[in-house]
């Protein structure tokens, strides 16, 4: 009888040191990994810090030996962004002045949408949401040109107003699958207690169901801002020159380089556009997470 | 015209009928309680009394006045829910301020009148706390004061008690019957719970698959009741129901029952009973467990006690009671004993049935004849 203990204490060991084996196998594949993702964005900050002739000299991966923020400020104020030699900031304007409405009348319509969708159910509510959920999966390529179409009909085409337009109706579909989700655990007994209460349609909105909101609130918005920050098509195909989000303006400035290829300014320019979302993420993103779990826990 | 009037009160869902033209009329201060299996229809009716829902056809008056097309707003009722629906973001305070200041009420009366309530409830400690930071009794306290606060016409209450503890339940069951005495508003009560629907009502209205199957008084629904659905749904453990043939013996009218041993006894019905005409007729004759005993706790004042000798299958000590399972007619039957009764399995054991409490149901209709 002991002796089986013992044997089975020894093969208990045998695991224990396997187990260890294979948790530093783990961290060694993480850490490659790890490595291999970081190293573009190596690449990019390492080289927007260094002088042209560095670069040139065929020096990649090396640290900058001159340290410089000139092709930061270049990239910012006065790098070549097609023909005017402007710098990236009145796209980053841009940028800012369509995401900010786009981002907050999609996801007001996406929770008004929600609300209706779960609380106020009428026949057909369905089927409405069916459509509403196909729109997301709907190729951007097919609407261009019926969209190029709208757009010049409503008087708003290369405009910033327009480029709102086009991305709140883009972002609907997702804005309202969020909410419905969210809204359909929420329990329909308080809506009928606000009611008896004397609360009308938007009363309960906004007193009831927005203040619970929070956790999808988060997620719809760094959902939007992400897709529509980094959106490129819809920006090259409705925005005229002084109307182009940053991803398009990121484009011409690598493009329109007069003589030589300014690599140094180029990465400056690329860290500059992916700046927001990722800051947008580093901020919010730990709610991000806890509003995907949300529905599936009860509160 | 009573308080609270429902007329021939019908609900379909497309040609699905869940409410067969329901007609209650409830007078002021009257506890009704809705009772029934689920899906039995007793929270769809609710919920239209209350307007979340819509009235097929038939009416809802209150006080005399038509219903049906007023939001729920303006029916002047108010509801207490299951789960409670207390607002998560607000305070139990604005909570109970919620339905005071969507009706428009002056900030210095809502303050007034959520101290009173607050204090007929005893949750003035509680006024600034968020609904999560609540235990159960609490929440359902306050719940009920965000009903009692505005002053309604009439209270309606969707099964309040169900989600709680078996012991808070019995506590709250209580004070919502001490609340009701002592303030004589109408109520109209939702629960699947016989007990509660016993111990809370003024009136008992049962219901089963969309009919309301009897209403009445508590007792007349105990000791009368209408079918065999109402005579097993209400009490615990439900009557015992068997089956019997009416015969005459010695001139008058008596069940002559099947015993387990193959043989047959006879026993006769109360004194005065009109069943004689029925001669020979088959029944389905139900008898409470409390009326089938050991000859010493019989009821002393009942003048139709008689005794069956029969053998006990099963004992089921329940502490205040013991109760006793046998068969007649050929099915189960419990008697509920004196707890220090010495019977034990198997015994041959002389029961003592009460015919005075015993009902005859028609076993094709299940209506109650006699």
């Amino acid at each position: 009888m002991s002796a089986t203990v013992v044997a089975g204490a020894q093969s208990v060991g045998g695991e224990r040191s396997n187990a260890r084996w294979g948790r530093w196998g783990l961290y060694a594949v993480l850490i490659l990994f790890a490595f291999y993702y970081l190293l573009p964005l190596y690449v990019m900050l390492v080289n927007s810090l260094k002088p042209l002739a560095e670069i040139q000299a065929g020096a990649m991966m090396a640290l900058p030996r001159t340290w410089t923020a000139e092709p930061w400020l270049q990239a910012w104020s006065s790098a070549q962004v097609g023909v005017e030699p402007t710098g990236l900031r009145p796209y980053f304007l841009n940028s800012f002045m369509m995401v900010t409405p786009a981002v907050i009348i999609s996801t007001i319509l996406g929770a008004l949408n929600g609300y209706v969708l779960t609380k106020w159910q009428f026949r057909g509510a369905t089927v409405v949401f069916g459509l509403l959920l196909f729109g997301c999966f709907i190729p951007f390529q097919i609407v261009l040109i019926p969209m190029a179409r709208m757009l010049g009909l409503m008087g708003i085409a290369g405009t910033v107003s327009g480029l709102v337009f086009v991305h709140v109706v883009y972002g609907i579909g997702f804005s309202t699958l969020y909410f419905r989700n969210y809204y359909a655990q929420f329990p329909t007994e308080l809506v009928r207690a606000a009611q008896i209460d004397g609360a009308g349609f938007f009363t309960i909105f906004r007193r009831i169901m927005l203040p619970s909101s929070g956790p999808i609130i988060v997620v719809c918005v760094i959902w939007q801002f992400t897709n529509i920050w980094n959106d490129f098509l819809f920006g090259a195909s409705f925005a005229d020159f002084d109307s182009q989000p940053m991803t398009v303006a990121l484009n011409n400035l690598v493009s329109s380089s007069t003589g030589v290829k300014e690599y140094n300014v180029h990465f400056a320019g690329a860290i500059m556009a992916a700046l927001p979302t990722l800051l947008v993420y580093v901020v919010a993103g730990r709610y991000f997470v806890r509003g995907l779990m949300a529905g599936s826990v009860k509160g | 015209m009573g308080f609270l009037d429902i007329k021939d009160v019908t609900k379909s869902y497309g040609s699905m009928k869940v409410l067969h033209q329901v007609d209650i009329i409830v007078e002021e201060g009257e506890f009704l309680v809705l009772v029934g299996p689920s899906g039995c229809g007793k929270s769809t009716l609710l919920n239209m009394i209350a307007g979340l829902e819509g009235i097929s056809a038939g009416e809802i008056a209150i006080r005399g006045r038509r219903m049906n097309e007023v939001h729920p707003a303006r029916r002047n009722i108010a509801m207490v829910f299951q789960s409670y629906a207390l607002y998560p973001n607000m305070t139990v305070k604005q909570n109970i301020a919620f339905g005071l200041e969507m009706h428009g009420v002056p900030k210095p009366e809502r303050e007034k009148a959520i101290a009173a309530v607050a204090d007929l409830l005893q949750i003035t400690p509680l006024l600034n706390r968020k609904p999560g930071q609540l235990s159960g009794g609490q929440r359902q306290r306050v719940a009920m004061g965000r009903a009692l606060v505005r002053e309604p016409d009439v209270f309606l209450f969707d099964e309040p008690l169900s989600n709680l503890d078996a012991k808070l339940r019995v506590d709250m069951r209580t004070e919502i019957k001490k609340l009701h005495q002592k303030l004589g508003t109408t109520i109209v009560y939702v629960t699947h719970d016989q007990i509660e629907a016993m111990t809370l009502s003024t009136r008992i209205a049962v219901m089963y698959q969309g009919h309301v199957q009897q209403l009445g008084t508590p007792k007349e629904i105990y000791d009368r009741p209408a079918n065999t659905f109402v005579a097993g749904f209400m009490g615990s453990p439900s009557m015992n129901l068997f089956p019997a043939t009416i015969t005459i013996e010695n001139g008058l009218p008596a069940a002559r029952v099947s015993l387990a041993s193959g043989h047959q006894a006879t026993v006769p019905f109360r004194p005065g009973s009109d069943l004689g005409a029925h001669d020979g007729r088959e029944i389905v004759l139900g008898i409470r467990p409390e009326a089938i005993t050991d000859l010493d706790g019989a009821d002393r004042k009942s003048n139709a006690v008689h005794t069956l000798e029969t053998t006990v299958e099963v004992t089921e000590p329940a502490g205040s009671d013991t109760f006793v399972v046998s068969q007649l007619g050929g099915v189960e039957v419990v008697g509920r004993f004196r707890a220090d009764v010495d019977v034990k399995a198997g015994d041959r054991f002389p029961f003592a049935i009460n015919m005075d409490k015993a009902v005859v149901f028609d076993p094709s209709t299940e209506q109650r004849i006699g």
